[in-house]
């Protein structure tokens, strides 16, 4: 029964309308491929097969009554910071270890309305804050590809379940590329979406004005049936868009004769750049093309300053969001302190890693008297400058193309000391929080060491289905999607 | 740019961090080194650019003022550390 967990959401979907399979079935395939391999790949934080086995029940009546969705019965996997009512929410942090949230998060509502499986809860770096999964405060994920490298982060565990097929698709996060870079090194597609489109309620704050949640998949359609399943307005969610949700789905076979795709120049020659990247890249350019698109070169002339921008914004937002963790309503509490302060102080940094604490500092300090103009509001002025480089490149094209990540995925243990290149590594993915653009990341090959490449479509606000559509042609093109870790 | 030890001292006290002795090193070093590679943002000549706070145009989000579903007392107290009646407990702050 394993082979089942090696289903595709819509492939798995036609054959749960046809009575062919059950949810049963299906979630018990893949709560058995977990079994089998979370050792290896310590994906999970927390695996609900209780839950998951009751809701697979229910939704096989649902689908006997002829009630069913493209999401009913389908067993999906859920990156630990996203609040699911009864099942623990820990956000890899000791911090909210015990953490058991009393509400479902909005997108958690929306799957389990869709009559989705819930299988539990995956492994990422504390509070989101990191590029390799190694900040988790419970365990190291390994990447399916080579076990002696990171799956890339903070949606790591995520990324390596997709791709091991011990879940058939995923719900990240993204404030700097955390759903994007772990697509791109596990070899599987992630989707960051415009800022606004998908609701914030119940997803634990890391850099409130960055965040947003998307779906990670083994293909582009299972990424527009996800999407087309989480988007939309929220009133418990301020930020996010009063604006209809399109059928993500609807215009994915349209073909690319005349799209115009913009090659930012600056990229090219971006330092660190591995060769194998740059020629899968290259290749990819070369592949849309040959599908009809027009690929021209385009300028953003701030890309440079794009990483240090986002390293004072996002701890700055994230010392803010996380002053709420205080031993008071929820999370860890030191018991031996005698008086508040003590309490305070004693709870924060018993509660917190090594890597959150450097942000908080250096947000902090950003913020703090004096330091104020010469940080925050500099950077947020050079965020300025960033939006207005992709609102003058969107003139010029409909999508922009990009490398992921400067490199495959690299050795667990190789950048964990040295804070400032694994922020580096960010370089594709993190201006696209800053100016609040959808971006996908899809395989476009392989690295010598048989490590996946990925590449970006980024796309201008709410064109989330002009990203799919690109995307899914050249994935059609390309079939990298296809190949399987041996694990 | 370094940033101090006492500097280290005086922000986490700001953010209620109480940090052990070889901490305070290793933050100072690694910080640095951020802060060293953040004054790249001097370059930018940022004269009259207004800064942004959120990417998408933002309206007020108002609704209307009436009666919601909300969580019960029992499930907002259910991960309280500490509760007494209906409230959130904390070590004493008021000497007698």
């Amino acid at each position: 029964m394993e082979s089942l967990s090696a289903l595709t959401i819509h492939e798995a979907a036609i054959h749960l309308k046809k009575k062919k399979i059950s949810s049963c079935e299906l979630t018990r395939s893949v709560l058995d491929r977990i079994a089998k391999l979370e050792d290896k790949i310590g994906a999970y934080i927390t695996v609900a097969a209780e839950s998951a086995i009751a809701q697979a029940k229910s939704a096989d009546e649902r689908i006997s009554r002829g009630d069913i969705t493209g999401m009913t019965g389908i067993p999906i996997a859920v990156k630990d910071l996203i609040c699911t009512r009864g099942i623990s929410t820990t956000c890899g942090s000791k911090i909210l270890e015990h953490f058991n949230p009393p509400y479902d998060a909005t997108v958690i509502r929306k799957l389990k309305e869709s009559g989705a499986v819930i299988l539990g809860k995956l492994n990422m770096d504390e509070f989101a804050m990191g590029s390799s999964t190694e900040y988790s405060a419970f365990k190291i994920t390994r990447n399916p590809w080579d076990q002696s490298c990171i799956p890339g982060g903070s949606s790591g565990g995520a990324a390596a379940a997709v791709s091991a097929d011990m879940c058939l698709g995923a719900l990240g996060s993204d404030t700097g590329g955390s759903i994007r870079q772990p697509a791109s090194h596990c070899g599987v597609v992630g989707m960051k979406p415009t800022y606004g489109r998908v609701s914030r309620y119940g997803l634990v704050a890391f850099a409130s004005s960055l965040d947003q949640i998307g779906p990670i998949t083994k293909c582009v359609r299972d990424n527009a049936i996800l999407m087309s399943t989480i988007a939309g307005h929220d009133p418990y969610d301020s930020t996010s868009v009063p604006m209809a949700v399109p059928d993500f789905c609807r215009s994915l076979d349209e073909d690319l004769k005349g799209l115009v795709i913009g090659v930012p120049k600056e990229y090219e020659s971006s330092e660190g750049l591995d060769p194998e990247v740059s020629s899968a890249f290259r290749a990819a350019v070369r592949t849309l093309e040959a599908m009809g698109a027009e690929c021209v070169e385009i300028s953003l002339p701030h890309t440079a300053y794009a990483v240090a921008a986002y390293y004072v914004i996002a701890p700055s937002e994230a010392s803010s969001n996380l002053a709420r963790y205080d031993g008071v309503k929820y999370g860890f509490r030191d018991q031996e302190a005698k008086d508040l302060l003590k309490m305070y102080k004693r709870s924060r940094s018993l509660g917190f890693g090594a890597e959150v604490k450097r942000r908080i500092i250096i947000g902090t300090y950003s913020l703090s008297s004096g330091y104020y103009d010469a940080y925050y509001k500099k950077a947020s002025q050079v965020r300025t400058l960033i939006i207005e480089d992709y609102r003058k490149a969107f003139q010029m094209c409909r999508i922009i193309l990009s490398p992921v990540a400067p490199t495959p995925a690299f050795k667990i243990g190789e950048k964990v000391e040295d804070p400032l290149t694994m922020y580096l590594s960010d370089v594709f993915t993190l201006s696209a929080n800053l100016a609040g653009i959808p971006g996908i990341s899809i395989p476009c090959g392989f690295s010598t060491q048989g490590l996946p490449i990925g590449l970006q479509f980024l796309g201008n606000h709410f064109e989330e289905e002009e990203v799919l559509r690109a995307a899914y042609h050249f994935e059609k093109a390309s079939e990298f999607h296809l190949k399987k870790p041996k694990i | 740019m370094k940033i101090s030890k006492d500097e280290v001292l005086r922000v986490a006290e700001l953010a209620r961090l109480e940090l052990k002795q070889d901490e305070v090193m290793t933050l100072s070093e690694k910080i640095g080194k951020v802060l060293e590679y953040i004054a790249l943002l001097n370059q930018v000549d940022t004269t009259g650019i207004f800064p942004t706070t959120h990417a998408i145009d933002l309206n007020n989000a108002f609704r209307e003022d009436k009666e919601g579903e909300h969580l019960e007392q029992k499930d907002v107290f259910s991960n309280a550390p500490e509760s007494e009646n209906g409230h959130f407990a904390v070590p004493k702050i008021i000497k007698i």
